[in-house]
C-alpha cells in the first residue's frame, strides 16, 4: 500500500469525503442565507435552528407517522418552509423599515426559542436516524471505501445548489427575484407582488436549510444543538465568500469543507478553528470577501 | 435617519440643557453609590454572592453598550473578552498566587489585547458582517478554551479560585468584603464609561453612529475611532470578567460561549440601548430572572428568546429608555 507524506490514503480520502459532506452543508446553508439576505436584508440567525428542525421533522415523520426517508426529503423542507412563511408574516415583516441588526436580534431570539423547545421535549442526547435501505453499503473504489449514503449527500446537495442557481439566474421567476433585490419599489410598480415574493423567498431559504437537515440526519445524530454551532461556521463561510454571488457561496462552501477535512488529517488540533483563521486572513487581504462586492 | 440607526431614540433630546441633565445624572450616581453601600443589608435580595454576580454582569453590559449604544457597533462576540479575561484572572490567582488587583489588571489587559486583535479585523466590514465576524472570532476563543485544558481546565473550568489578600495585605475572606471590592470596581467602571460617553471622543462616536459618511467627510478617521471604542469596550468587558472570576471563584466555558454573547445583548436591549443606566437595570432583571427560573432548565432559554422577540418587536427603547422618554430626559 502506498502512502502520501506519511498519511495512509484511506485516512486522507476518508477525511476528504467527510470534508466534502460538511462542505455540502456549508454550501446549502450559506446559499439559503445569501438568498434570504438578498431580498430581506436580514441575516437569518434562525437558519441553524431550521436546519435542526429539518432533521427532527424527518425523525418525527419516521417514528410517529411511519413516513420514510425519501418522502421526508420533500415533506420536511415543505413543513419547515411553511413555518418560515408564518415567521416572516408574523414577525420579520414588521422590521423591514428598521436597521438590519434588529432582524439579526429577532432571529437570534427565535433560534433560542426553537432550540429550547426541542431540547425540552427531546433532551439533548441525540436520536438515531437509520440510513435508508437503498443507500446502505458502499463501493470499493480501490484507493478508498465510499459509503453509498455519503456519496449521495454530496451529489444531492450539488444538484440542489445548482438547481437553485439555475432558478435564480436563468428563469423568469429568478429574474423577478433579482429585480426585487435590486430595486423593490420599481419592481412593485411593474405589477409584481413583492411582499409575496419576499415571504416565499424566506420560506424557500428555510426549506433549503431543512433539506440540509434531512440529509444530515443519518450522518450525524438528530440533536437539538446540531444547528447552533454549525450556523456560526456558516457565518464565517458567508464572510469569506461574500453574499454577492450564488455560485460564490457554493464554491466557498465546498472549498472550505475540503480544507477543513484536510486539516483534520494534517493538523487535527486546528480543524475546529481553521475556517475562522481563513476568515481572518481573507479579511486582511480582501475585506469584501472572495466573491463579494463592496457594500 | 432616526429609525435607521440602532440606538438613537433614547438619546435624541440630548442637545438641550445638558447642564440640567448632568445634575440629574450626578444625583442618580450618588443614589446608585448609596444603594450599593446598603444593598447587602436589605433582606431577600441582599445576598452578596448574587449581588456580585449582578454587578459584574452589569459592568459587562455597560461595556457592551458603550460600543452598541454609542458607537452603533453590534458585537456578537463579547463573551470572548469577558470569558478570556476571566480565565486569565482565575489562572493567575490560582496557579501563580497573584493578588486580586494584579489578577484583575492582567485579565483586563488580556481583554484589551484580544479586543485590539479582533477589533482591527472586524472594523474592516460594516453592519451585519461586523456582527458575524465578531461572533466567528469569539467562537475561535471558545474552541481554544475547550482544547487547552491545561490553561482553562476544559469542561470543568477553573474552580475554587482563591481570593488572595488584596494588595497583599487586606484579606478578602467573606463574601461581604469581596462584595465591596466588586462594588468599587463596578462604580469606577461605570463612571469611566460615563466620562467616555460625554467626552469629545464620545461625541464623535455618536456622530459616526448617526451618520458615518458625514463623519468621514468632516475629516474624522472613522476607523480609528471605531477601533478605539472596540478596545475600550473589550477592556471593560475584560475587567468585568476578571472581577467575576475572583468574586464568584469560578471561570468556565459558559463565560466564553456564544450564548453569553447573546445574554449581554439581551441585558442591554431590555434595559435600554444607548442609555447610561439601562444596561445596569437590564443585567439586574436578566440575572434575577435566571435565579428565579433556575429550576426550569432549558425553559430559561425559551423565556430569554421570548423576551428577545418582544423587545425587538415592541419594546426597542428598553426599560430605562421608556422612563427617560416619560421624564423627557436622557438617562
Amino acid at each position: 500500500m502506498f502512502e502520501l507524506i506519511g498519511i495512509p490514503p484511506q485516512a486522507l480520502f476518508g477525511q476528504l469525503l467527510l470534508g466534502l459532506i460538511n462542505g455540502s452543508f456549508y454550501a446549502i446553508l450559506s446559499l439559503g442565507l445569501a438568498v434570504i439576505f438578498g431580498l430581506l436584508n436580514i441575516i437569518n440567525f434562525t437558519h441553524g435552528a431550521q436546519y435542526m428542525m429539518g432533521a427532527f421533522i424527518a425523525w418525527m415523520l419516521l417514528n410517529w407517522v411511519g413516513i420514510g426517508y425519501w418522502p421526508s426529503l420533500l415533506l420536511a423542507p415543505i413543513v419547515a418552509g411553511i413555518s418560515g412563511v408564518i415567521i416572516e408574516r408574523l414577525f420579520l415583516q414588521r422590521l423591514y423599515h428598521l436597521d438590519h441588526l434588529y432582524g439579526l436580534l429577532l432571529t437570534f431570539g427565535l433560534a433560542l426559542i426553537i432550540q429550547g423547545l426541542f431540547r425540552n421535549y427531546f433532551g439533548s442526547s441525540g436520536l438515531p436516524y437509520q440510513i435508508p435501505a437503498e443507500l446502505r453499503g458502499g463501493q470499493n473504489l480501490g484507493f478508498m471505501f465510499l459509503p453509498n449514503y455519503r456519496g449521495w449527500v454530496v451529489v444531492a446537495s450539488l444538484v440542489v445548489c445548482l438547481a437553485t442557481w439555475f432558478v435564480i439566474e436563468k428563469t423568469r421567476l429568478g429574474a423577478y427575484l433579482r429585480a426585487a433585490t435590486e430595486n423593490p419599489t420599481l419592481t412593485q410598480a411593474f405589477g409584481i407582488n413583492v411582499p409575496l415574493l419576499i415571504t416565499l423567498t424566506y420560506g424557500f431559504g428555510v426549506g433549503l436549510a431543512a433539506f440540509a437537515g434531512v440529509l444530515a440526519a443519518p450522518v450525524y445524530s438528530v440533536n437539538p444543538n446540531m444547528g447552533a454551532d454549525l450556523i456560526i461556521v456558516v457565518f464565517a463561510v458567508v464572510v469569506i465568500g461574500g453574499m454577492g454571488s450564488i455560485l460564490g457561496a457554493i464554491v466557498t462552501g465546498f472549498g472550505l469543507g475540503i480544507i477543513e477535512g484536510l486539516t483534520k488529517v494534517f493538523y487535527p488540533e486546528a480543524s475546529a478553528t481553521v475556517i475562522f483563521i481563513i476568515m481572518a486572513i481573507v479579511l486582511l487581504v480582501k475585506p469584501a470577501g472572495l466573491f463579494g462586492r463592496t457594500a | 435617519m432616526a429609525d435607521v440607526t440602532i440606538a438613537a431614540p433614547a438619546s435624541a433630546p440630548a442637545e438641550t440643557g445638558s447642564a440640567d441633565h448632568s445634575a440629574l445624572h450626578r444625583t442618580l450616581f450618588i443614589a446608585l453609590a448609596a444603594l450599593l453601600v446598603v444593598l447587602p443589608f436589605i433582606p431577600v435580595i441582599g445576598y452578596p454572592f448574587f449581588l456580585m454576580k449582578v454587578l459584574c454582569f452589569a459592568l459587562f453590559a455597560c461595556a457592551f453598550n458603550l460600543m452598541l449604544g454609542y458607537g452603533g457597533l453590534l458585537s456578537f462576540g463579547h463573551a470572548a473578552y469577558f470569558g478570556f479575561a476571566s480565565y486569565v484572572a482565575a489562572y493567575t490567582a490560582k496557579h501563580w498566587g497573584l493578588t486580586p488587583e494584579v489578577s484583575i489588571l492582567l485579565g483586563t489587559a488580556s481583554g484589551a489585547a484580544l479586543g485590539l486583535a479582533f477589533g482591527s479585523l472586524a472594523i474592516r466590514r460594516q453592519g451585519i458582517y461586523f456582527a458575524m465576524i465578531t461572533l466567528a472570532l469569539a467562537q475561535m476563543v471558545y474552541f481554544f478554551s475547550l482544547q487547552a485544558p491545561r490553561f482553562t481546565g476544559g469542561e470543568d473550568g477553573i474552580q475554587a479560585v482563591p481570593r488572595n489578600n488584596l494588595f497583599g495585605v487586606l484579606p478578602l475572606g467573606n463574601d461581604t468584603t469581596t462584595y465591596y471590592l466588586v462594588a468599587v470596581v463596578f462604580l469606577a467602571g461605570v463612571l469611566l464609561i460615563y466620562r467616555i460617553i460625554h467626552s469629545p471622543f464620545g461625541q464623535v462616536l455618536k456622530a459616526i453612529r448617526d451618520n458615518e459618511a458625514r463623519a468621514i467627510s468632516l475629516g474624522y478617521r472613522v476607523n480609528q475611532y471605531k477601533l478605539a471604542v472596540f478596545v475600550l469596550s473589550a477592556s471593560l468587558a475584560g475587567l468585568a470578567g476578571a472581577t467575576k472570576a475572583i468574586a464568584v471563584q469560578l471561570a468556565s466555558l459558559t463565560d466564553v460561549h456564544w450564548s453569553m454573547s447573546g445574554e449581554v445583548v439581551l441585558m442591554t436591549l431590555v434595559g435600554g440601548m444607548g442609555t447610561v443606566f439601562g444596561p445596569i437595570v437590564g443585567a439586574a432583571v436578566i440575572i434575577s430572572m435566571q435565579n428565579f427560573l433556575a429550576g426550569l432548565g432549558a425553559w430559561v432559554t425559551v423565556v430569554q428568546g421570548v423576551i428577545f422577540v418582544i423587545c425587538v418587536l415592541v419594546f426597542r427603547e428598553g426599560i430605562v429608555g421608556v422612563i427617560g422618554k416619560w421624564l423627557k430626559k436622557p438617562l
